[in-house]
């Protein structure tokens, strides 16, 4: 299968004060189209750095990162921004759900970015209502997030994610703060993201139960991959 | 297209979450209102002065005062000065055939203000039979004028309102002598509302002034003649008098007068602002500060920072928007139309009414909404600066 993802000697160190800390050396990755890749690893080993330069919210010191042929690392804030906005989709650990807003008007931000705004906004509250139904949230679609349990809140998020119908979703510990039965949940609707939307995802993890329903788990330590199991 | 409906978005993000840092907002409001209030009553203050001292003046009428002096009270003019003047061009004839000049003299006396039951100056004006013949723009209002060589006075409906003991049929001492209250007098929007008078003869007897005045009314035919009758006097070398029309008069004064308000309304204003833009910029930075990972999530999905910024600007215009409507209404209620008096020419006391216009509520809402800037634009560059990071 073709690479989807493929980051090629990527070099990432952080500048604090004087001292300089290396988290990435040399690092090279594929990802084939269609891969729901679980990373796990110990804290501060790079899991969310790893995200970051893959969701193109920070650039890299050298190296290549290349999404569906498309050379990402030269590009500019606004130029990652805007490619951002099309292509990748973020599931964060704490929802990051915008407090004065419906669950509607929550999923409905992303639609603000794109070339979908251009369509009437009746297509807007239908791609709105699509991404709350696969989530399985219609009937919570005016609530606002402190109404919601923390599983509803990410599922926003997850419908959030998906709503402008990018090929990738990034997701860093999107279980981390919920209990086992939620968790699954969450996960299983991941799954079935991947399965039969065919999104290619990248979910950071600590939980081995969760890299289950990955179909690949990348072990990261101190910058480099140690262990791949599928 | 994108570039709006995002930032759109954002600021009513922005808004609505106001409400979160509610208490903050409030004090934002409220001390701009404070600035806009102060501001404004000092504007309308300045504004219905000069409105005031520029009703007073009628364009033919002439004023003469000593040369040199500026107000009524430090100006001297001999008895022979004032047969010389009516000798003059273009002079308007009274009822008897004789020319409508009113010799006058002034002096300040002491009156008790209702409003703190202090003391205060308050203007005596001694004028000749025809004083209320020159001042077109005075009717009296109850009783009649004073009857001449009697130590009978006759009240400014504006002193009556702003001092005891003046009303109809009341005696009053000025140091060894009683008077009694005999009219009132209106003169709307002038100073002479501001006046006691007696007649001139009695007053100058009473006070010690021998024979000397201090101002002459003149009137003349039409406003046309006041050139001619001007140069009449520069010409003639025992005239040593500064001579104007009555309207150049009080336009010059207003000026001074409304200036020295709005030279103290001003920096005060500004001030007050000072703090007020401090008390912005803590809430909207603190408003930034609450909401950096809702911001860094919008830069991560994409939202640019200009939106983040522009939610912010917005948010503190919004604030100093409330404020500057706050204190408008605020001194529009308190004070327009309300009857104040100040310190006048010759440091009497001038009563007026302030008067909120549009212009000074323009500018007062210019500053608000300066202050709304500033207090946005630095924690809006904050916002905008803002890294989209996934983890925070
Ligand atoms: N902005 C930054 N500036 C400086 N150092 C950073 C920055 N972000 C991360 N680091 C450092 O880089 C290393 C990797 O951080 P990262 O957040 O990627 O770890 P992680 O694997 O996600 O850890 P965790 O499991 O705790 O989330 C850590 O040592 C961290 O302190
Ligand atoms: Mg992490």
């Amino acid at each position: 299968m073709s690479d989807f993802i493929k980051l090629t000697n990527v070099t990432k160190t952080y500048t604090r004060g004087k001292e300089s800390i290396s988290i990435f050396d040399k690092l090279t990755l594929s990802i084939p189209k269609g891969d729901f890749v679980a990373i796990m690893g110990p804290s501060g080993s790079g899991k969310t750095t790893l995200l970051n330069l893959l969701g193109g919210t920070d650039r890299c010191d050298s190296g290549e990162i290349v999404f569906d042929g498309e050379h990402i690392e030269g590009y500019s804030e606004g130029q990652l921004a805007a490619w951002r906005a099309r292509n990748v989709g973020f599931i964060f650990q704490f929802y990051n759900l915008m407090p004065v807003l419906t669950a509607a008007q929550n999923v409905e931000l992303p639609l603000m970015l794109t070339s979908l705004t251009s369509l009437p906004s009746q297509k807007r509250k239908d791609n709105v209502a699509t991404a709350l139904k696969i989530v399985d949230l219609s009937d919570r679609a005016g609530h606002k997030p402190k109404e919601l349990s923390g599983g509803q809140q990410q599922r926003v998020a997850i419908a959030r994610a998906i709503v402008s119908d990018p090929k990738f979703l990034l997701c860093d510990e999107p279980t981390g703060d919920l209990d086992r039965a939620t968790a699954n949940d969450i996960l299983k609707t991941l799954q079935q993201l991947n399965r039969e939307l065919g999104k290619t995802i990248i979910m950071v993890t600590h939980d081995p139960e969760a890299a289950r329903f990955a179909t690949r788990t990348l072990h990261l330590d101190k910058g480099q991959f140690v262990e791949v199991t599928s | 297209m994108s570039l709006m409906n995002q930032t759109g978005s954002v600021i009513m993000m922005n808004v609505r979450s106001i409400p979160q840092r509610l208490w903050m907002s409030v004090a934002t409001v409220v001390s701009i209102a404070l600035v806009v209030a102060v501001l404004l009553g000092f504007l309308a203050l300045a504004n219905g002065f000069s409105q005031t001292l520029k009703g007073s003046g009628s364009p033919n009428v002439v004023i003469v005062l000593r040369d040199g002096s500026g107000a009524e009270l430090n100006s001297v003019i001999g008895r022979d000065q004032i047969d010389l003047l009516a000798a003059g061009p273009g002079i308007k004839l009274g009822a008897d055939g004789k020319p409508l000049i009113s010799a006058e003299l002034m002096l300040v006396v002491d009156g008790i203000k209702k409003s703190s039951g202090t003391k205060a100056n308050m203007p005596l004006r001694g004028i000749g039979p025809n004083g209320l013949a020159v001042r077109s723009q005075v009717r009296l209002r109850e009783g009649r004028m004073f009857a001449p060589g009697s130590n009978e006075i006759v009240v400014g409906a504006g002193l009556l309102r702003e001092f005891a003991g003046f009303e109809m049929g009341k005696t009053i001492r000025f140091g060894a002598q009683t008077w009694r209250v005999v009219g009132v007098f209106e003169a709307p929007g002038t100073v002479f509302e501001s006046e006691l008078w007696a007649d001139a003869p009695v007053v100058q007897s009473l006070f010690n002034r021998g024979t000397s005045f201090q101002t002459a009314r003149i009137a003349l035919t039409s406003p046309e003649a006041m050139p001619a009758y001007l140069a009449y006097i520069k010409s003639d070398p025992r005239l040593q008098l500064k001579v104007q029309s009555e309207q150049a008069y009080f336009a010059a004064q207003a000026e001074r007068s409304g200036l020295l308000i709005k030279y103290v309304g001003w920096p005060l204003g500004l001030i007050m602002s000072v703090g007020a833009l401090a008390g912005a910029l803590n809430t909207m930075y603190a408003s930034v500060a609450s909401r950096a990972s809702e911001i860094a999530t919008l830069r991560v999905i994409g939202f640019s920072g200009f939106s983040a910024f522009m939610g912010t600007m917005c948010e503190a215009l919004v604030l100093s928007a409330l404020g500057a409507l706050l204190g408008t209404a605020a001194c529009s209620l308190l004070f327009n139309g309300l009857s104040a008096s100040t310190l006048g020419a010759g440091f009497t006391q001038v009563a007026f009414r302030l008067q909120v216009g549009p212009e000074l509520v323009g500018q007062a809402m210019v500053l608000a909404l300066v202050i709304g800037f500033v207090g946005g634009v630095f924690p809006g560059l904050r916002a905008a600066r803002q890294r989209p990071l996934l983890a925070l």
